[in-house]
């Protein structure tokens, strides 16, 4: 199925694959390095292993970015 | 209304040839008060741009001293400016660019303490310090004192910012909850930054602060803008205020400020 994360279209081949391991094949180790949002809406990180995707799901990775000054 | 001089209308000419801005957008530049935090890669631009576009009164706040390995990115400072106060630098380079603006340098670390009673002087808020509970505690207080703030972050080749009006837009805790936990996120000392990244991410905030200023355009509200410029994308994410957030939600818990555990006032 098709899912589209950070704007790009992903193909998956799992039929029901959770959100953690979506993560776990964009190469974000650890999960508490970003703020998730599925289709608009932010998602625990508690949640991730639970939540299941569905086709045409849009997923959004938004990264801790710290620096700035030195 | 300010009565311009000719010097002054020579000066501030590209803005009052704008549209959106002209010279009742040039009067309020003039009469404005930002405060930037962070005299370093995202401050600097900021410092420049700000002290150039004739903002009335800009308040730079740092605690640190300008180090040679700095000056790949921080163009505020120079080489000759290695060991001296951050901010006494800045000030110096701002009040060469535009002797109209009021600069003032604030030597010393942001903390719960403090923030309140900086804060509460300036119109608007340009984030570019360099660690999470700065920016945490610049988004609480920004909040709790109801003024409009820029967040900006950046690291290797890739940069973020939106910006917030309280009690109107997406706060950052409305995304991002709580600081991730300490060394799991990289910071630029760590990881590295392309030089130029810290331009074209203060710049950008910068521009939030002009438009806020003048009125003009769209800000980036409820918005998250992140670019990678290894292959130059821009993205932007849509945000909306969330019911539940701890500082902006219906319900706060956080009403008070307090300093994160690496406690930013001890920091270096
Ligand atoms: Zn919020």
């Amino acid at each position: 199925m098709e899912i589209t994360v950070n704007g790009v279209v992903q193909s998956i081949a799992a039929a029901e694959p959770d959100l953690l391991s979506v993560l776990k094949s964009n190469k974000i180790e650890d999960p508490q390095m970003v703020a998730v949002q599925l289709n608009g809406q932010f998602i625990e990180s508690s949640q991730y292993a639970e939540t299941i995707l569905s086709e045409g799901d849009v997923v959004e990775f938004l990264y801790f970015m710290g620096g700035g000054s030195r | 209304m300010i009565n311009f001089t000719t010097e002054q209308l020579n000066r501030y000419s590209r803005h009052i040839l704008l549209q959106d801005v002209g010279v009742e957008g040039q009067v309020k530049l003039c009469r404005a008060r930002v405060l930037v935090v962070g005299a370093g890669g995202l401050g600097s631009p900021a410092a420049l741009y700000l002290a150039a576009a004739g903002v009335g009164t800009i308040g730079i706040v740092d605690n640190d001293q300008v180090d040679i390995s700095n000056l790949q990115r921080q163009i505020v400072h120079g080489t000759k400016d290695i060991g001296r106060s951050k901010v006494e630098s800045a000030a110096e380079a701002m009040r060469a660019i535009n002797p109209d603006v009021e600069v003032r340098p604030l030597a010393t670390m942001l903390c719960a303490d403090n923030i309140m009673e900086i804060i509460k002087d300036y119109d608007f808020v340009l984030d570019g310090c360099d660690n999470f509970p700065t920016k945490f505690l610049v988004n609480d207080a920004c909040v709790m004192a109801g003024i409009p703030f820029s967040h900006g972050g950046i690291l290797r080749f890739d940069g973020q910012t939106m910006t917030v009006i309280p009690g109107e837009s997406a706060c950052y805790r409305c995304v991002f909850r709580q600081p991730p936990p300490p060394d799991s996120v990289p910071t630029c000392s760590q990881a590295g930054v392309l030089g130029a990244i810290a331009g074209m991410l203060g710049t950008i905030q910068t521009a939030e602060a002009l438009k806020y200023i003048t009125g003009s355009g769209r800000l980036l509200t409820d918005t998250l803008l992140s670019f990678d410029a290894r292959n130059m994308d821009f993205r932007k994410v849509s945000l909306r205020r969330q019911e539940d957030c701890p500082v902006c939600g219906a319900h706060p818990t956080i009403t008070e400020l307090t300093d994160a555990e690496q406690t930013v006032c001890a920091l270096k």
